[in-house]
C-alpha cells in the first residue's frame, strides 16, 4: 500500500525528528534552570508522538497511532505534573 | 496526487519540529524558548497527524491522529501556562534586553495574587 516515494519521504522524515531530538537534548543538558529542562522534556515528548506518527506511515500499519495518543497525554500529565511541583517547592 | 501532498505535510511538519529544538537551543530566556517550542511543535505535529490521516484514508486511523491533534492544541497551551507561571514564580531571570515586565512589583508571590483585582470598592464605581 504504501508506495516507495513515502517510505522515502517518511525515513527523511524520522531522520529530521530524531536530529531535532539531539538538538533538544543540548538544551535539556546544558538549560540553567528547571524550567529549562521541563521545556525540552516536553518538546522531547512531542517529538516522540510527531515520531511514533510518522512511523506508522513508513511501516504502513495505523495501529501506531494509538502509541502517539498515550506518549502525547502522558507527556502532558508528566508536564503538569512537574510544574506544580517546582511551583510548590520554592513557595512554601 | 495523493502520495505528493502526504509527502508535502510531512516535509513541512519535520521541519516545523527541527526548528522549534533549534529555537528551544538559540533564543536567550525561557519565556522565548517556551514560545518556540510550544507554537512550532503544535503546527509541527498537527501537520504530521494529516499526514497519517490523508496516507491512509481510513475513518478509524484518521479519528485517532486527529484526535491527538485535538489534544495537543488542548494541552500545549495550558502545559505552557503552567511552566511559564512556576518558572516565573521562582524568579527564573528573563532577558537583558526585555523592555518592559508588566508583573513586576504587581504579583503577590506567596499568595497568588494580582494587585488590583481583589478589590471590590475599585470596581464598584468603575461600571
Amino acid at each position: 500500500m504504501t508506495s516507495e516515494l513515502v517510505r522515502n519521504a517518511s525515513l527523511a522524515a524520522l531522520g529530521v525528528l530524531a536530529l531535532a531530538v539531539l538538538v533538544a537534548m543540548v538544551r535539556l543538558v546544558k538549560g540553567p534552570s528547571l524550567p529549562d529542562r521541563v521545556v525540552a522534556v516536553d518538546l522531547v515528548g512531542m517529538l516522540a508522538a510527531g515520531m511514533i506518527g510518522v512511523l506508522s506511515i513508513y511501516a504502513g500499519n495505523g495501529v501506531y497511532v494509538d502509541v502517539a495518543i498515550v506518549i502525547a497525554l502522558i507527556s502532558f500529565l508528566a508536564t503538569v505534573a512537574i510544574a506544580r511541583y517546582i511551583e510548590r517547592r520554592e513557595v512554601r | 496526487m495523493r502520495d505528493a501532498i502526504t509527502v508535502g505535510l510531512l516535509a513541512i511538519g519535520s521541519v516545523f519540529a527541527l526548528l522549534s529544538a533549534i529555537g528551544l537551543v538559540r533564543f536567550p530566556d525561557l519565556f522565548m524558548r517556551m514560545q518556540a517550542s510550544t507554537k512550532a511543535t503544535t503546527l509541527g505535529i498537527g501537520c504530521l497527524m494529516l499526514a497519517v490521516a490523508w496516507h491512509f484514508g481510513e475513518i478509524g486511523v484518521a479519528t485517532r491522529s486527529l484526535l491527538v491533534v485535538l489534544f495537543v492544541f488542548l494541552t500545549a497551551p495550558a502545559g505552557a501556562h503552567m511552566i511559564a507561571r512556576a518558572a516565573y514564580v521562582t524568579g527564573v531571570p528573563l532577558w537583558q534586553g526585555t523592555l518592559r515586565d508588566d508583573l513586576a512589583g504587581k504579583y503577590d508571590i506567596a499568595h497568588h495574587e494580582l494587585e488590583g483585582v481583589a478589590k471590590p470598592d475599585e470596581g464598584a464605581n468603575r461600571d
